[in-house]
């Protein structure tokens, strides 16, 4: 694999060829924000958090999705850049019903760290307060579609991690909404292991543990990082 | 120790659609409320008895979101007599646990659901006609119905959020809250 040149930030950074723009951004200590992206899973590029200026394009591009090329220029922190961000937060809090003091995951969601990072403190777009359900039919877990954000890191890391692929998504548009098998209730999912790496991976509080009361959720990713870690570079240690 | 023009600061609270927790916090200012009132004078807040509210407050921070006619009515009156509206935790800033019931229907269903189908004893729907406000269709948060000029979200916003953001007023500043001080819940 050949060694590209590009330029991020005005800052020379050497990448491998076959590396995104968001991996040869952070292995310079470059910080792209991202909410879909889970190192290790296959990018799905949904949530648009890492868009990037590529200079000669006229359209911004998804960082996680974008392969460095010899020569690119690469802006990560412009103020459309920042606006934009904000404003995906801001769409992603009007879409679902996200009530922060009431969720498990309060102090512990990769959405409302975001929030703060965006400086987003009141929401400019009027709320839509869709009707979701929440699925509590798992002996051990629970998904709240609430508090889903449409991530599919739930379907990638089922799939590609655990290889059951019990997670799936159905519909179009606004009425996109996470599944599990056929559309049946999880707990009569004949392909989940109760493994809960779906519930590591959720940014938000939508899948949850049972028994956690508010404020109480933690994701653990390190035993999702250390999982990852371990297949692809096969270093079993923690 | 006056407001930054020798003037001392005509300060409101105001309790909307709210549990009150935001005016618990601001309680917790504990000793920091004698700074308070070298500077400030609580001309209203439903902490202490005063019926009307006062022409040309300087700031009032309001609590609660707009669930009801009376809030609708009220916040309105507070907006045009007020320079600085600042929604006060997060049921002001996103409508927050008050707006809970906005995905569930039209307000006669909710009632309906709570009063009627949920009543062990005595099931009847809440009717005092100039006691109890009837509900809006949907609870708002403050600032699609008023102009709102500063948030101090936070469910409630700790005491010490509160202390920068009066300080703020104090300095003659509308307060501009950052970082870890703009978490909702």
């Amino acid at each position: 694999m050949s060694v590209v040149t590009l330029t991020i930030n005005d800052q020379l950074v050497s990448a491998s060829s076959g590396e995104t723009i968001l991996q040869a951004a952070r292995s310079v200590g470059i910080d792209i924000p991202t909410l879909c992206y889970v190192e290790g899973l296959t990018a799905h590029g949904g949530c648009r958090m890492c868009l990037v200026e590529v200079e000669g394009a006229r359209q911004l591009q998804p960082a996680c999705f974008l392969n460095v090329n010899e020569g690119m220029t690469i802006r990560t922190e412009t103020d459309q850049l920042r606006e934009y961000r904000k404003m995906i937060v801001e769409l992603l809090l009007a879409e679902g019903n996200h009530t922060c003091s009431i969720c498990v995951a309060n102090n512990n969601c990769e959405l409302q760290d975001a929030a703060v990072e965006m400086g987003v403190d009141h929401e400019r777009l009027e709320y839509t307060y869709p009707q979701r359900e929440v699925d509590v039919s798992h002996e051990r877990f629970g998904v709240d579609h609430n508090r889903c954000i449409l991530c599919t890191r739930c379907v990638r890391v089922c799939d590609e991690l655990e290889g059951a692929h019990t997670w799936d998504i159905s519909g179009r548009g606004a009425n996109l909404k996470m599944i599990t098998d056929m559309n049946q209730p999880w707990g009569e999912s004949p392909t989940c292991t109760s493994c809960g790496k779906c519930f590591m991976a959720c940014p938000t509080g939508a899948i949850f543990q049972k028994g956690s009361t508010a404020s109480e959720l933690d994701h653990n990713r390190a035993k999702l990082d250390f999982l990852i870690n371990a297949r692809e570079n096969q270093l079993w240690e923690l | 120790m006056t407001g930054r023009n020798g003037d001392r600061i005509k300060l409101a609270t105001v309790w909307l659609g709210g549990c009150s927790g935001c005016h618990m916090s601001f309680l917790d200012l504990d000793e920091w409320l004698f700074e308070l009132a070298m500077f400030a004078d609580v001309v209203f807040t439903p902490l202490v008895d005063i019926k009307e509210y006062p022409e040309h407050v300087d700031a009032v921070l309001v609590e609660g979101a707009v669930a009801n006619e009376d809030n609708l009515e009220f916040i309105r009156l507070v907006r045009e007599r007020s320079k600085w509206l600042i929604s006060f935790g997060d049921c002001a800033v996103t409508g927050n646990v008050t707006a809970l019931r906005n995905p569930l229907g039209d307000p006669l269903t909710i009632l309906e659901r709570s009063y009627i189908e949920l009543a062990d004893v005595n099931p009847r729907l809440p009717d005092e006609p100039d006691i109890l406000p009837p509900l809006l269709d949907r609870v708002e948060p403050l600032h699609r119905v008023v102009h709102v000029d500063a948030y101090i979200p936070g469910c409630p916003p700790p005491a010490d959020r509160i202390r920068k953001s009066l300080e703020a007023i104090r300095d003659g500043r509308l307060p501009k809250l950052e970082g870890q001080d703009i978490q909702f819940g």
